[in-house]
């Protein structure tokens, strides 16, 4: 008893280690966004807190129009992947076909494609349709590279709901768009809202089109961030500042969905 | 429901996705077999295998599949071994454990160019980088991370942002554990090593398999974090795959070549995803 109770303490005190190791360069971009310039290269806890990084990177940058573009990529795509994908996961949950199995398959296979596999038709496409720097054209692309998870886990989340239900509202005459809004979404609504914040947390730090296919006007804080790389890198707090706002909101968001994770990051082969 | 209006509900998914798996693979591939060059327009016509020679005779090329390889291999060992053994750790309750694990999981969540350039500036830089105060502290001479160890380096940056993945799928599928079957195991007399390898790893065999699988294909086309540090240097020496097509493609836009070293990922990528589509189709069936 004894020893097995000095035993938790020690795996108790080693995990705590690991944590706090792990997170370390994230607590350290939190310290430093407050440090001064001349102070953040100093690796000291004790300094006096001040605002300023956060003012310099409001004023010599559009962060505002970075960061809205960020929000409207993410936004974006996420909604319109719902309405793309839930009439899709309707009908494969609750009207399945000897093809649904297979179909859905297929669907989470598309994912299996590698970004730089298709890099250049996309960025040529993007060229001609004047689709390069649009926010329009990430959205696209998002959503197109999201939608599968959308539909997985929609589907999912949708067979939880008894039909019975459903039938119930069709005899009462509700048609298929009213069955989806008032009776499925709101039985569905914590799969749902776990979902978006996922699709959410994927197309915000996406940064391999997003460097690719944007410059200046839509680029998202992905590509704002990279233009730190050199030579504006070596200032640590502005670039602590700028990455601290652009890291954090997205950080609550995926504490907030934790659970929903695992099997929308593995299409439910781990649960 | 009358059937016209079922296929209806799902043709927008299916047409877009359709469309979005054959048209550029197709156009990939097609590029693959012409000349074409942005800077260059009067060359054109039919290249034959002449863009995967190529690219082959590219001096940046063994060394880029040298280095996919490499990273993908490493990222795969550390976030594994690490993964599962902070698996096993965080499987005992412990004072604040579920704190402790949102702590844990955190570096996923932080964009890609932000983790990059926090690690090469403030973590890994020879003079103020934490690592170089540490070893000042302790009398060592600090190294020069990026200067002397460029792939390492980068590979220290993938790993911290896929750990958490890792161990988060791992620790999952390790809660599912039967208690029954461990109890069992410990009234036989059963060691925790022996445990550990009869009883959890088995169980953690699927899982394992899942996160090669996932993060192969993401890290196929790592791209963001060399792109921020390195730019594929010094020389090719962190240039992967990803990194070489698009210096090939958007940077010298030669397309012919860039989209036959395109055309070898998506093969690499297949080889993986054959294994990881007959996993998910066994849960597929085991959930009706």
């Amino acid at each position: 008893m004894e020893s097995s109770r000095s035993r938790s303490w020690l795996f108790g005190i080693i995990g705590w280690l690991v944590a706090i190791v792990l997170f370390f360069p994230i607590f350290w971009v939190a310290i430093t966004a407050f440090k001064t310039e001349q102070a953040a290269y100093s690796p000291s806890l004790i300094f006096s807190p001040t605002l300023e990084s956060f003012h310099e990177v409001f004023a010599r940058s559009n962060y505002v129009g970075f960061a809205l573009n960020s929000i409207y990529i993410a936004l974006g795509s996420t909604l319109l992947c719902f309405i793309i994908a839930i009439p899709a996961a309707y009908r494969m949950a609750f009207f399945p076909s000897a093809k649904t199995q297979s179909t859905l398959l297929w669907m989470l296979s598309t994912k299996m494609m590698p970004a730089v596999g298709v890099l250049l038709p996309i960025y040529l496409l993007f060229k001609s349709a004047g689709l390069l720097d649009s926010v329009w054209g990430l959205i696209g692309i998002y959503t197109l590279i999201n939608l599968p998870i959308a539909i997985w886990m929609s589907y999912t989340y949708f067979r939880e709901v008894p039909s019975a239900i459903l039938e119930a509202a069709r005899v009462d005459g509700a048609g298929i768009m009213s069955q989806i809004w008032h009776v499925l979404t709101p039985m569905a609504l914590p799969g749902i809202s776990s979902t978006a914040l996922l699709l959410i947390i994927l197309s915000w730090n996406e940064a391999f089109w997003s460097i690719n296919l944007t410059s200046s006007h839509a680029a998202p804080l992905t590509v704002f961030i990279a233009s730190y790389s050199s030579p504006e890198g070596l200032f640590w707090a502005k670039l602590s500042a700028a990455s601290l706002l652009a890291v954090a909101p997205i950080m609550v968001m995926g504490w907030l969905t934790q659970k929903q994770l695992v099997s929308g990051l593995t299409f439910g082969a781990v649960k | 429901m009358k059937r016209p209006i079922r296929t209806l509900l799902q043709a927008p998914s299916v047409g877009l996705l359709f469309l979005w798996m054959i048209v550029p693979l197709a156009m990939t591939i097609y590029f693959s077999f012409i000349r074409y060059n942005l800077l260059n327009p009067d060359v054109h016509g039919f290249a034959g295998f002449q863009n995967y020679q190529f690219l082959w005779e590219d001096p940046a090329f063994v060394p880029a599949l040298i280095n996919t390889l490499a990273l993908i291999g490493s990222v795969l060992i550390v976030t594994i071994v690490l993964g599962t053994l902070l698996a096993v750790l965080y499987e005992r309750r412990f004072f604040g454990r579920n704190v402790a694990t949102l702590l844990v999981i955190a570096p996923f969540f932080v964009m890609p160019t932000v983790s990059a350039l926090v690690w090469k500036n403030m973590i890994l830089h020879p003079v103020y980088g934490l690592l170089a105060h540490a070893f000042f502290a302790v009398g060592l001479t600090p190294i020069d991370w990026f200067g002397r160890f460029p792939m390492v380096s980068v590979i220290m940056i993938l790993s911290w942002e896929w750990l958490p993945f890792a161990f988060l799928i791992l620790y999952t599928s390790i809660k599912s554990l039967d208690r029954e079957q461990r109890e069992a195991a410990l009234i036989d007399g059963a060691k925790p090593v022996q445990m550990f390898f009869h009883i959890t790893l088995p169980h953690l065999k699927r899982a394992i398999g899942v996160v090669i699988m996932i993060e192969t294909i993401f890290l196929l086309s790592v791209f963001a974090e060399i792109y921020t540090t390195t730019s594929g240097g010094p020389g090719t020496a962190t240039t992967n795959l990803a990194y070489l097509v698009y210096s090939q493609g958007l940077q010298q836009f030669d397309i012919g070549i860039a989209s036959a070293g395109g055309i070898l990922a998506v093969v690499m990528a297949n080889v993986v995803a054959f294994f990881l589509v007959r996993i998910l189709a066994r849960s597929l069936k085991g959930n009706t």
